[in-house]
């Protein structure tokens, strides 16, 4: 906590500091408008004027008090939700998923009760195929600004010209090594592969997503990520059942484990990677060589969602710059949108993890909306898990 | 007398009416459902196309390993919960005074006050390398590995489902006639025959019915196994929330659940006829 005195009004630097530091998302807003004083004048200055209290709230109007948000793991800033529910009183239950499978799983079986969810680029199409996902009302999204995002990232949530998401961030999916422990520097997947049934037997995670963990096999033999051919799926196949034993776990919620020491080396998301890197400096992010994934997350409407108001309100308030921002922060994965990388510290904007050189990322493919419905990819996945 | 049976039979009726109900639309119905869904196929985006096709049986050995994993766990876990629950029960229903028997039962409850998920959850830092494994570490044993294995599942099977077995081993134990373990010391039983001979047999019912009680939740498990043995021990359990919930092959589910369901019928079936002998289930008491 600061040591400010209480007696003296803060410094102008003082203040710029902590300014910074709120926004950077390290202290909560309680923490900004204690030390600051804002706080207190906002409380004085609110009795005196009562109207000045009201105005944000009502910029949101009757929201309701509750919404239902999907999620991935690791993937939010606390921060911005805590604010967001005292803003408009609208209390946010998170439910964190593991594959892109299990969310359109979940609402091919209807009534899932979620008002906002994070889908992946490749999946988008699917869900409008499916009738699962509502056509966006941008009138209701005035902070969304189609022009700022990066159209490599942001022209999946446009499907027959109608937009049905508005985009999150961006990343990469390659794997994090713990170089304490493994020494050899792996930098492909088949490095990945060889690494897990020889010197890091027993502490090599796998996600528990066909996607990534298939896609993972599929380069490190050569193929491609997004394969749907039979026998190329049989060789990945092969040689993951052939790598389970030597696995740690399977599984996406994979932060713990690296943590704990148990696992060295995972598949692994860029801004996870960030996470844990800031953390434990030996970690590192590896964007394999011999190929990988590149993706961009949505925030979406599903059709049945039952508080639509505050979906909208969410989404909205999502789409702030400065909040975005501050999201990226603490989850580490690059906003699409210019003006929230705008705001974004210099540093984050030459850092090699979110933003990968150029040749790196040539290799890397986009997920095909083909992979989330094939039926083999799919039994692969089923097979090697209960092998 | 007539009229008073009629009346009577009337109100048997309406008293079970809405137990009935409730079996036929939850029970029932979706089993026949299930049933139904299993000679499906999978239908191009994944979920349920009708048609008639004994494929999804044919395909049951791709999950082998899964129901020996389930068929070999469940059992020794319902072992395991037994031997560690047994001299609980007995402690609580012979040797504690009537006061503190309460206040312990209590204690025995506690637990299940939070959700076995959190608890589960707790687990895995216990087992996790920074718990256990560095206590360890300070002794002299290195680089053990205990989260994720069966050892870990196993662990956490007899924590999570502990009290399942103790209160009918203790409601059994607890009925216990004291003055039959004095008759069998005055005859010269030593108190090891006298368990074996007088207390064991007598708390069969109470051992019958937390075996089977925890076995068959066991059967269903997939919570402990997907998080203690990090998707390594695959229970049936885990097979299905895969096929359902991950590749949406709903006819293979299908196919599993009515599979699993009856290896349940025949198992428990064979067990009762074992454990309750040729008695009519009528008079046979569960505890």
């Amino acid at each position: 906590m600061s040591k400010n005195d209480d007696n003296k009004p803060i410094s102008a630097k003082k203040f710029m500091q902590e300014l910074r530091r709120y926004e950077k998302g390290s202290v909560t807003r309680r923490h900004f408008l204690g030390v600051t004083g804002l706080g207190t004048a906002m409380a004085v200055m609110g009795t005196a004027v009562p109207s000045l209290w009201s105005g944000k709230a009502n910029a949101f109007g009757e929201v309701g008090d509750r919404l239902v948000f999907s999620t991935w793991p690791n993937y939010w800033n606390q921060v911005n939700l805590d604010e967001f529910t005292e803003m408009t009183g609208v209390q946010i239950q998170i439910n964190a998923f593991g594959s892109n499978e299990e969310m359109l799983a979940k609402l091919q079986a209807g009534g899932t009760g979620w008002d906002v969810f994070v889908p992946t680029n490749y999946t988008i199409s699917n869900y409008v195929e499916l009738d699962l996902i509502q056509e966006l009302d941008l009138s209701r999204i005035p902070n969304y600004q189609a022009s700022a995002h990066n159209p490599k990232f942001a022209d999946p949530a446009t499907v027959d010209g109608k937009v049905y998401c508005v985009p999150k961030n961006w990343g990469t999916t390659g794997f994090i090594v713990n170089s304490k422990e493994v020494k050899s520097g792996p930098k492909s997947w088949k490095d990945f592969f060889d690494v897990t049934m020889g010197a890091a037997s027993g502490h090599s995670i796998v996600h528990d997503y066909q996607l990534t963990t298939i896609g993972g096999a599929l380069c490190a033999l050569g193929y491609s990520f997004n394969s749907v051919d039979a026998k190329e799926l049989g060789e990945a196949e092969a040689l993951l059942i052939k790598a389970k034993p030597h696995l740690f776990a399977i599984t996406s919620d994979y932060q713990p484990g690296m943590r704990s020491g148990d696992a060295w080396l995972s598949i692994c998301w860029n801004g996870d990677g960030t996470q844990l890197k800031n953390d434990m400096p030996e970690m590192e992010y590896v964007i394999a060589s011999d190929g990988g994934e590149i993706w961009s997350d949505f925030y979406a409407i599903p059709k049945d969602a039952p508080h639509q108001e505050a979906a909208y309100a969410f989404l909205n308030y999502m789409q702030d710059p400065y909040v975005q921002a501050r999201d990226a922060a603490v989850h580490g994965y690059a906003p699409t949108d210019a003006r929230a990388i705008a705001l974004q510290p210099d540093s984050l904007g030459s850092d090699p993890i979110l933003h990968p050189a150029l040749d790196l990322m040539n290799g890397l493919e986009f997920g095909a909306a083909q992979t989330l419905t094939d039926p083999i990819r799919a039994e692969v996945m089923a097979r090697f898990k209960s092998a | 007398m007539k009229e008073d049976s009629q009346s009577n039979r009337w109100l048997t009726a309406a008293l079970l009416a809405p137990t009935s109900l409730w079996f036929l639309v939850m029970l029932i119905f979706p089993l026949i459902v299930i049933l139904v869904f299993s000679f499906g196929e999978r239908a191009a985006v994944g979920g349920y196309a009708g048609g008639f096709t004994f494929e999804q049986y044919a395909n049951l050995p791709s999950r082998l390993k899964a129901f020996q994993n389930t068929m070999i766990i469940a059992p020794a876990g319902t072992l395991l919960c037994l031997l560690v629950a047994y001299p609980l029960a007995y402690f609580l229903a012979v040797k504690v005074s009537r006061q503190y028997k309460l206040i312990l039962l209590v204690l025995v409850i506690v637990p299940f006050w939070t959700s076995l998920l959190v608890r589960t959850y707790a687990w895995i830092f216990i087992l996790g390398g920074r718990g256990i494994p560095t206590l360890l570490e300070f002794i002299g044993f290195e680089g053990v590995r205990l989260i994720n294995t069966q050892g870990a599942v196993l662990v956490g099977i007899v924590y999570g489902y502990l009290p399942l077995m103790v209160f009918p081993l203790f409601v059994s134990l607890e009925k216990l006639d004291k003055t039959l373990l004095e008759a069998s010391s005055d005859l010269g039983g030593s108190p090891f025959k006298t368990f074996l001979q007088v207390t064991l047999p007598l708390s069969m019912p109470g051992i019958a019915t937390g075996c089977m009680l925890v076995f068959i939740l066991l059967m269903g498990e997939f919570l402990i196994p997907a998080f203690l043995g990090g998707g390594k021990v695959f229970f049936i359990g885990n097979a299905l929330v895969d096929l359902f919930l991950q590749s949406r092959n709903w006819p293979f589910g299908a196919a599993v659940s009515v599979t699993l369901v009856a290896i349940m019928l025949i198992t428990v079936s064979l067990y009762m006829r074992l454990t309750m002998g040729g008695k009519s289930g009528r008079d046979q008491s569960l505890m």
